[in-house]
């Protein structure tokens, strides 16, 4: 299954400075918290902070297929191929 | 399972509201925003028509929001407000340098004058020079003290009536509770004041502050902002991860997800905080004997501080010298 995953707010610096990324997984069935796993691996060391400290960065929004994750159980919410992922950081000056 | 909006029960949902918890679709939240903000300004009276409003325009998300909706609710409403956009340069390098070309491109779109002043020309020390000299502690309350000072500054050569900022309803709850883990009993009751500085008491006017966004969500602008493809720039300041408020965002972060409602909450509890006895002596307001601005003291702030950089950097100019 691909995912496709971009990053707004400055969180690009935490994927070297990728906007937009794509990811592959194996298995048939795939939620959010799994793409989030997948990213924290993924993430420069240094930045990490930025992005998921003991949960991703309560201040991330998350929007799949450019609607807030809010409306779907957020973590827990099931993908489909080729669906798109958004991480808005607001945790930065206005 | 498709989930309509519980406003107009016809459009898609794409958003569930902080402020409501109401899923709502796009249009109906552009409304709602928009609408709430006009009313959050008519009933706090923050504007006379025919007022020179200078817009505190950094490039980032808030005030890019902030000119957006307040031109877009000028001219729907007729405030009769003249606008001008007031951005203040700090000499942090890749930081405001990346900024200040969005706030130009703001200046485009909406067709409004920019003044830009910078620390340097002010003060005659950027950001930068400044961290080089003291290192990387207190560096927030230098920089909030001189853009204080820049931003009354500027209005003044601008000749406007009033400032506006786009502090949001989440910036004021962490104000309120940095204000609180810090005992300062002076500035808690105004933590979360909609409009600062126009008391002109002891003869003495100030230019007012106004905060049109005192209510609106940080996530909402942002939802606002990215929906309307609006264009800001977003990169946390160079000088930022040892800043206390960073610290203070988190815990309310944190409380949010335990109790929706915890920023409107911090918020309320500073409206019903009582004045301060009115046996503790307040600090006096008056003029500044180095500059004339606004203060507290015989010599401002601003003049304080800077007043302590020239002597490290006397010292070190000395010392080059012997």
């Amino acid at each position: 299954m691909k995912i496709i995953v971009d990053f707004g707010g400055g969180l690009d610096v935490c994927f070297e400075n990728k906007k937009e990324i794509t990811l592959e997984f194996e298995e048939q069935q795939i939620k959010m918290a799994d793409v989030i796993i997948r990213l924290k691996t993924i993430c420069n060391p240094k930045k990490l902070d930025f992005f998921y400290t003991q949960q991703l960065r309560p201040g991330i929004l998350v929007l799949i297929n450019d609607a807030d994750w809010e409306l779907e159980d957020k973590e827990e919410a099931q993908l489909q191929h080729n669906d798109r992922v958004s991480f808005i950081s607001t945790l930065h000056g206005g | 399972m498709v989930k309509y909006c519980q406003s107009c029960n016809v459009q898609k949902a794409f958003m569930v509201r902080p402020k409501t918890g109401n899923l709502i679709c796009q249009n109906c939240f552009f409304q709602a925003f928009e609408d709430e903000i006009h009313h959050t300004i008519i009933s706090t009276q923050m504007f006379k028509p025919g007022e020179k409003i200078a817009i505190a325009a950094s490039g980032g998300k808030d005030s890019t929001v902030l000119v957006h909706v307040i031109t877009l609710l000028n001219k729907k409403y007729n405030y009769g407000l003249h606008l001008y956009l007031l951005s203040i340069d700090e000499g942090i390098k890749g930081y405001r340098d990346d900024s200040l070309e969005t706030v130009k491109q703001n200046q485009i779109t909406y067709e409004l004058d920019l003044k830009i002043l910078s620390y340097k020309e002010l003060f005659n020390w950027s950001m930068d020079e400044v961290v080089a000299q003291i290192g990387l502690n207190n560096n927030c309350t230098y920089c909030g003290v001189f853009r204080r000072q820049a931003l009354d500054r500027g209005a003044i050569q601008l000749g406007v009536d009033k400032i506006i900022t786009g502090h949001n309803a989440d910036d004021m709850a962490e104000t309120f509770l940095m204000n609180l883990l810090r005992g300062d009993i002076f500035r808690l009751p105004k933590s979360t004041a909609i409009i600062t500085g126009d008391d002109g008491d002891n003869g003495i006017a100030t230019l007012p502050r106004c905060k049109p966004f005192k209510y609106t969500y940080e996530k909402e602008i942002v939802m606002y902002a990215h929906y309307k493809k609006l264009i800001y720039f977003s990169t946390e300041c160079t000088y930022s991860p040892n800043a206390f408020r960073g610290h203070v965002r988190e815990l309310i972060k944190n409380l949010e997800a335990i109790r929706p409602s915890a920023v409107i909450d911090l918020i309320h509890s500073c409206e019903q905080l009582d004045a301060p006895n009115q046996n503790q002596k307040m600090p006096q307001k008056q003029l500044c004997q180095k500059c004339n601005l606004l203060s507290s003291n015989k010599i401002c702030k601003a003049c304080t501080l800077l007043e302590s950089l020239n002597q490290g950097r006397a010292k070190q100019i000395l010392q080059i010298q012997e």
